[in-house]
């Protein structure tokens, strides 16, 4: 019996604090999401009204919000497509080719993961800036000295690529080595017998190692979704701030804005709770068509 | 690794490899380097060609970021917010992943369960709630003893990102706790051990590389993150970390154009995470693939 007791207090001490923290830090705050939603409230005054669904209903009504919406999607299926292509060709040069310097080439190409958001977003706004920018003084070569600059963070149309390419920069290194691991359980003697019969590089990459990878493709892949709805809140923050006039205005950063910025906290909890479930909707459709059955050969 | 017969289609097939290897390595280098060398440079230098080689070592940039840009205080409140909030989770997460992979209670399931849930929790969702229920709380001590404790207080900083990381720590671990075999405890027990001592002496020692990979992904976490502390660190001269001020540094460049200043900051911020990078490269890219997917 005494040991009993001694066991359950052990269990408690060693698991309360995390249980405490959790539920303050992350239920509470997540509750809340749903619960003020439902409410008119500015955050700072003490008068909340109840309101039902009317956040949500406004939500609807509400242009700059089916904005943020596009730019959204628009960055989650551009840059999933382009990063994880990439990061798919690269990792099968460098775990299935003979090449010299892959660990080079490995160490190189994972270190835009170990720097903060904040300083990827300065170094790109070195590189776009319109004036002294790296990536205009590198195109006035070919388009002359006089040429018009292109505004890449101040032109509507453009400057939503320009994220893009902030973004794909910053993830190809992650989700190459994610890959390289899992393309180096493939058996040898695949790629063998694929050789003897004369089974091209580019064969062999989507007859062999494509499917053969392919369930940590689909997890990636769901993980990338909600992953690139965090990034691209991040990157936008800090590179653009949602314009110019809301071109690049994202799920997060336009709830952000209503929530913290505009005081319009009930409102800006309705669009979380909106993008919580898209994003949650999203990696269950993604999860559903790419299910195919798993190969081992 | 495949052998093949060295024909002309082949060296052309490697140099393509080659070239878009050399390519994306050069698209990653060029713009870090860029920023080292733009940090010597004179404010002047930034008018024209951004290729220019410095024209000499202006170290003047980092004597003005780190005292009149402040970003010396800021590298303290930087390393005080990462250092704690990593032993709070340590503390914290440790003895729950341990109980909650190895010891069945009532409930345990529920708890496991749950932290696996909080896995997709994410913080960019929750900081203004958190955000908000500190200014309550501020109102309420401002009221009982005159002033306020959560908001613009560094150590709130830790323990709030500590906690947000912690169902991703506790799965981690337990991941490798569960892999044990329970005959360690048994013969702990044996010999007269105490729960304690049993989880401290003898299980702690053995997951030292799980630790350790817990740790650098935090660390990077905590050093590089920006949204908690902006949030939470919003007192106009108050405590900021680093991130947050070369946001800040970032906005005022704008108006100031104190280029020099801004790319001596943006060195400052990354060279501890390079240097990190460089000596845990592989324990990092291995435990990566370890522990599973992050955010």
């Amino acid at each position: 019996m005494q040991k009993n007791k001694a066991r359950s207090r052990f269990i408690v001490a060693c698991v309360a604090p995390a249980v405490i923290l959790s539920f303050i830090f992350l239920v509470v705050p997540t509750f809340n999401v749903f619960r003020m939603s439902l409410y008119k409230w500015g955050g700072y005054s003490p008068n909340k009204q109840f309101v039902g669904f009317d956040n949500f209903v406004k939500l609807f009504n509400d242009a700059k919000f089916f904005q943020s919406v596009r730019n959204s999607i628009l960055l989650i299926v551009i840059v999933t497509i382009i990063t994880i292509g990439f990061a798919l060709v690269f990792a099968a040069i460098l775990s299935r080719e003979k090449l010299k310097g892959q660990n080079f080439f490995r160490v190189i190409f994972y270190i835009p993961n170990i720097l903060s958001v904040v300083v990827i977003s300065a170094i790109f706004s070195a590189i776009y800036d319109s004036n002294y920018g790296m990536l205009n003084s590198f195109l006035s070569i070919f388009r002359g000295a006089d040429a018009e600059p292109v505004y890449w963070l101040g032109d509507q149309k453009i400057v939503i690529y320009s994220i893009v390419g902030a973004m794909v920069w910053q993830a190809i290194g992650y989700y190459m080595v994610m890959y390289m691991a899992s393309m180096s359980s493939i058996s040898e003697s695949l790629y063998e017998s694929a050789n003897l019969e004369g089974a091209s590089r580019i064969r062999q990459f989507f007859s062999i190692t494509i499917p053969l990878i392919w369930t940590n493709i689909r997890t990636t892949l769901t993980f990338f979704i909600i992953s690139n709805i965090n990034m691209s809140f991040l990157f936008v923050k800090a590179m653009t701030n949602g314009g110019p006039d809301g071109a690049t205005e994202v799920f997060l950063s336009y709830m952000y804005k209503q929530a913290y910025t505009n005081s319009t906290y009930g409102y800006g909890m309705a669009i979380g709770v909106v993008v919580f479930s898209f994003s949650f909707a999203l990696s269950a459709i993604v999860n559903a068509v790419t299910k195919r059955e798993t190969l081992e050969f | 690794m495949v052998d093949r017969k060295p024909t002309g289609g082949e060296a052309a097939a490697k140099a393509v490899m080659y070239v878009a290897l050399i390519v994306l390595t050069v698209l990653i280098v060029i713009p870090v380097a860029w920023v080292f060398m733009a940090s010597i440079k004179q404010n002047s230098e930034f008018y024209g060609n951004p290729w220019a080689l410095p024209q000499g070592v202006h170290i003047q940039n980092f004597v003005d970021a780190w005292t009149k840009a402040r970003m010396g205080d800021y590298f303290m409140t930087s390393i005080i917010v990462t250092a704690v909030a990593l032993a709070i989770l340590l503390v914290v997460a440790l003895p729950a992943a341990y109980v909650l992979s190895r010891y069945k209670f009532i409930g345990s399931k529920a708890l496991n369960t749950g932290f696996m849930a909080g896995l997709f929790i994410n913080v960019n969702y929750i900081v203004v709630p958190i955000f908000l229920m500190f200014v309550t709380a501020d109102k309420f001590l401002k009221e009982v003893f005159g002033a306020g404790f959560f908001l613009n207080n560094p150590f709130v900083v830790s323990l709030v990102l500590a906690s947000t990381t912690l169902p991703f720590t506790i799965y981690l671990l337990s991941g490798y706790f569960a892999t044990l075999p329970k005959d360690y405890e048994e013969a702990a027990y044996v010999d007269g051990a105490g729960y304690f001592t049993t989880m401290v002496r003898i299980i702690m020692p053995m997951a030292k590389p799980s630790i350790v990979t817990v740790i650098l992904f935090n660390f990077l976490s905590y050093w590089n993150e920006y949204i908690i502390s902006m949030t939470m660190l919003s007192e106009p001269d108050g405590a900021r970390t680093l991130p947050v001020g070369l946001l800040n540094l970032m906005k005022a460049q704008n108006a100031k154009a104190e280029y020099g200043q801004m790319y001596a900051g943006l060195v400052m911020v990354m060279v501890p995470t390079l240097i990190l990078y460089i000596c845990v490269q592989k324990k990092l890219t291995q435990g990566m693939t370890l522990g599973g997917l992050k955010g």
